[in-house]
C-alpha cells in the first residue's frame, strides 16, 4: 500500500498537520468560540452573544489601546531595524575572518542566556529616580533634577522592547547578507558606485527577505506582549496584551477571548500587507 | 467510629491545660487513624503558612495540605470546585459571593470551645458596645446563617457560623516620612498635587476601589451611600476623579504584588501609596523610614476565616473541628500577631507572646526590648510604638471593610478602562 504515492504523501504530511491542528488550529477555534460566550463572575455560560464584541468596539478605550499598541510596535520596529541592520552589516561585510564573525555573532546572543523578564527588570533600578542613570547624570552636572521620564514611561517601554527584540532583527538580516554573492558588490564598485549607492541599490534590495522576516518577528512580539508594558510602565500604560491579561485576571475569559480574536486579525492583516511587498518564498 | 476529640476536650480546660496536653503523647488507640487523615486547605497567602501545617502535624497528628492562590482564583475555586478542598481559608467578602452556591457548610458554635471569646467584630459586629458598624462587607453580616443548609445570611448570632475568623487587620496608606517632611492625616493626600508622580495605588480592583472611595470621600467630592456597595453613578464619579489624576501624572506606578509595593517605597519612586502592613515592615527592615500612617477618616479593614466544605463528614469533620479549636487556642494567634496581624481570640494568643510583644502589638505600648518577627527579623527597637497604637485604637476606627458590590462586574470593566486610560 505504501507504494501508492498519495498514501505516502499523506503519511509524510501527517505529523506536522497533526501538531498544527492540535496545538494551533484547535486552540484558536476554542478562543473564537469562547469569545461569543457569556460570563458571570464565577462561570462561563455557553451561549451565542455578541456583547463581548459590542463592549469592545463600543469603548473608546479599545481604540486608544490599539493605537498605543501600533505606536509601540512601529517605533520598536524602526529602532530595531536601524540597529539590527547596522549590526548585521558590520558583521557580514566588515569582519573578514569567519571565526571572528561567529564569535561576535555568539556575543550578540549572550543576553539571551537569562530570562527576558530578568533582562527587562534589571532596567528598573538603573533608570529609577535615584537610579544609576540619574545619579551619574547629576554627578556629571548634566542635569540638576532627576529625569522622571526615564522610568515608567513610553521611553522605558520602548527601550526594553528594543533591548529584547533587536536580536530577532539581527539574525535574519545577517543570514541573508551572508548569502549575497560578493561578486555583485565588487561589480557595483567596478561600475563606479559609491559605498552608499551600493548599500541602497544592491545590499538593501537583496536583504529584503531578511528584513521582512525580522519585521514579522518584531511586530508580532511587540504587538502580543503584555508583561514588558506592565513592568516598564509601572502599569501606567496599556497595550492590547494588557487588556487581555487584565480580563483573564478578573476571570472575564469571553471578553479576553474577543479581544484576542480582534488582535489576531489585526496582526494577520499587518503581516498580509507586509507579504505583499516581498515574496519571502521566492527570495529565499 | 473513632473519635478525634482528645484535643478538643483538652482545650476546654483552658489555655494552660492545652499547652500541657499538647506535650502529652496522643492515646495509641486511634492515633493511627488520625495520622491518615489529610485535610486540604486552600486560601490566600497571608495565613497559608507552612509553619501552621507543621505545627498541626505535631499537635493534632493529621496532615494539613496548604495551597496558596490569589483572591480571584480562591473565589473561583470555592464557587466552582467544592470537592477540591476540605477547608477554605477565605476573606469575608469572598464568603458573601461563595456562600450562596451552597459549597460550604455552617459550623455549630457549641463545638467551638473559645467561641465566647471571639472578638465582638465577628459576632455582634461591634468591637465595644459603643462601636459604630463600618460600611462594606462587615464580617458579622456574613458570619451567621439560620441553620445547616441555609444559603442566606442571618442578621444576628444564631449558633451557626459560616467562617471562623482567623486573621484580620486595618489597612491605611503607607508614607515615607523622610521624603514628605510634614504630617499626613487624610486619605485625600494621595491625590495631592504636591506628590505628583510620587503616588501609587494597588492594581487589584476589589481592594483598589475601596481605597479610591476613601480618597474621594476625604476630598469631599463624593458622599457614598455605602462605599462597599456603590451605585453605577458613584463608580463612574470615582473613576472620573482618578482617571483625571492619572492623566495629570499623579501616579508613578501601580502595583500588583507585595514585592512591587516594597520596591516602589524603598527606592523612593513613591512616597505615598496604598500598602499592606507586612510591606511596611519589609521596607523598615531595610533601614528605610516608612510609616503605616493612621488617618482621620479611619482604616480600610479586611478579615479572613476558615470555612468547611459541604462534603466534609465523619472523622474528617471531627478533625476539622479540632483544627478550628486548635486554631483559636492561641499558638497560631501568637504567630500571626507577632507579624502585625490580629487573631480572633486575642486573649489566648497572649499565652504565646512575651509581655513586651503583647504590649507592642496589641496594647500599643512602647517596646521595652527589640521586637522580632517569628522568622527572626528585627521589626522594632526598644522605645518604638506601633503605628496607629493599640488594637482598640486601630480596629475601633475602621471606616469600611473590603467588600463585593452588586455592580461588581461593571466596576471591574471600569477598572480595566482606568488602567488602560
Amino acid at each position: 500500500m505504501l507504494k501508492n504515492r498519495h498514501v505516502t504523501g499523506w503519511l509524510q504530511a501527517a505529523p506536522l498537520s497533526l501538531v498544527l491542528i492540535g496545538f494551533l488550529i484547535l486552540p484558536i477555534v476554542a478562543i473564537v468560540i469562547v469569545s461569543f460566550w457569556r460570563a458571570t463572575e464565577f462561570s462561563i455560560i455557553p451561549a451565542f452573544t455578541l456583547e463581548n464584541y459590542q463592549f469592545l468596539f463600543g469603548s473608546p478605550v479599545t481604540y486608544k489601546v490599539f493605537l498605543a499598541t501600533f505606536k509601540y510596535a512601529a517605533i520598536t520596529w524602526a529602532l530595531t531595524l536601524l540597529i539590527g541592520f547596522t549590526a548585521a552589516y558590520y558583521l557580514a561585510f566588515h569582519i573578514r575572518s569567519q571565526t571572528v564573525q561567529i564569535a561576535l555573532f555568539l556575543l550578540c546572543t549572550i543576553p539571551f542566556w537569562t530570562s527576558n523578564i530578568i533582562r527587562m527588570i534589571s532596567w528598573i533600578p538603573f533608570l529609577g529616580r535615584n537610579g544609576i542613570a540619574n545619579s551619574t547624570l547629576i554627578d556629571m552636572g548634566v542635569i540638576d533634577e532627576p529625569l522622571e521620564w526615564l522610568l515608567y514611561s513610553d521611553f522605558s517601554v520602548i527601550l526594553a522592547f528594543v533591548h529584547l527584540y533587536t536580536l530577532f532583527m539581527v539574525v535574519p538580516i545577517f543570514n541573508t547578507m551572508m548569502r549575497i554573492d560578493r561578486s555583485l558588490i565588487e561589480a557595483a564598485y567596478d561600475n563606479g558606485a559609491s559605498g552608499f549607492q551600493t548599500l541602497v541599490h544592491v545590499i538593501v534590495p537583496l536583504t529584503k527577505p531578511g528584513i521582512m522576516i525580522g519585521t514579522i518577528f518584531v511586530l508580532t512580539l511587540a504587538m502580543g506582549d503584555f508583561i514588558t508594558v506592565r513592568f516598564m510602565s509601572g502599569s501606567q500604560k496599556a497595550n492590547v496584551g494588557r487588556l487581555i491579561s487584565n480580563d483573564i485576571a478578573l476571570l472575564q475569559y469571553p471578553s479576553a477571548a474577543a479581544t484576542a480574536v480582534v488582535l489576531l486579525c489585526t496582526v494577520l492583516i499587518v503581516i498580509g500587507i507586509l507579504l505583499r511587498f516581498v515574496d519571502i518564498r521566492k527570495e529565499l | 467510629m473513632a473519635k478525634v476529640g482528645y484535643t478538643r476536650r483538652a482545650l476546654l480546660k483552658g489555655g494552660a491545660a492545652a499547652a500541657a496536653a499538647s506535650a502529652l503523647p496522643a492515646p495509641m488507640l486511634w492515633a493511627q487513624e488520625t495520622k491518615n487523615i489529610v485535610l486540604r486547605q486552600f486560601g490566600t497567602g497571608v495565613s497559608n503558612l507552612n509553619e501552621v501545617a507543621q505545627k498541626v502535624k505535631e499537635d493534632l497528628g493529621f496532615t494539613l495540605e496548604m495551597t496558596a492562590l490569589d483572591s480571584d482564583s480562591v473565589t473561583q475555586r470555592a464557587a466552582t470546585q467544592p470537592d477540591s478542598f476540605d477547608i477554605a481559608d477565605i476573606e469575608y467578602w469572598i464568603c458573601k459571593k461563595v456562600w450562596p452556591t451552597g459549597n460550604l457548610q455552617a459550623m455549630d458554635t457549641s463545638k467551638i470551645a473559645n467561641y465566647d471569646k471571639i472578638v465582638g467584630i465577628f459576632r455582634s459586629g461591634k468591637l465595644t458596645p459603643e462601636s459604630v458598624i463600618a460600611q462594606g462587607t462587615a464580617p458579622h453580616s456574613v458570619g451567621f446563617v439560620d441553620g445547616p443548609g441555609a444559603t442566606s445570611f442571618a442578621d444576628e448570632e444564631t449558633g451557626w457560623m459560616t467562617l471562623i475568623p482567623t486573621i484580620y487587620n486595618a489597612d491605611t496608606l503607607g508614607i515615607r516620612p523622610d521624603l514628605i517632611g510634614r504630617p499626613i492625616s487624610n486619605w485625600s493626600e494621595l491625590l495631592n498635587p504636591e506628590f505628583k508622580g510620587k503616588a501609587s495605588i494597588l492594581d487589584i480592583s476589589s481592594i483598589g476601589i475601596m481605597d479610591m472611595a476613601m480618597v474621594c470621600e476625604s476630598m469631599g467630592e463624593i458622599t457614598y451611600g455605602d462605599k462597599g456597595n456603590m451605585t453605577r453613578e458613584e463608580i463612574d464619579k470615582t473613576f472620573a476623579i482618578f482617571t483625571e489624576a492619572k492623566q495629570n501624572g499623579q501616579f508613578r506606578a501601580f502595583w500588583k504584588t507585595f514585592d512591587e509595593s516594597v520596591n516602589l517605597m524603598a527606592s523612593g519612586e513613591v512616597v505615598i501609596q496604598s500598602m499592606w502592613s507586612p510591606a511596611i515592615t519589609a521596607v523598615k527592615s531595610r533601614g528605610i523610614p516608612c510609616v503605616y500612617q493612621p488617618l482621620e477618616e479611619g482604616y480600610r479593614s479586611w478579615g479572613g476565616g476558615i470555612g468547611l466544605s459541604k462534603s466534609l463528614t465523619g472523622m474528617e469533620l471531627d478533625a476539622a473541628y479540632d483544627y478550628i479549636n486548635w486554631y483559636l487556642d492561641g499558638w497560631v494567634g501568637g504567630f500571626l500577631m507577632r507579624q502585625g496581624y490580629y487573631s480572633a481570640v486575642p486573649e489566648t494568643s497572649k499565652n504565646y507572646m512575651s509581655e513586651n510583644e503583647w504590649g507592642y502589638w496589641f496594647e500599643g505600648k512602647e517596646a521595652t526590648a527589640e521586637i522580632t518577627s517569628p522568622f527572626g527579623d528585627v521589626l522594632a527597637q526598644a522605645g518604638e510604638v506601633r503605628d496607629g497604637g493599640s488594637f482598640y485604637d486601630r480596629m475601633g476606627s475602621v471606616a469600611c471593610w473590603n467588600a463585593v458590590m452588586d455592580e461588581n462586574q461593571y466596576m471591574v470593566r471600569k477598572w480595566n478602562e482606568f488602567i488602560a486610560s
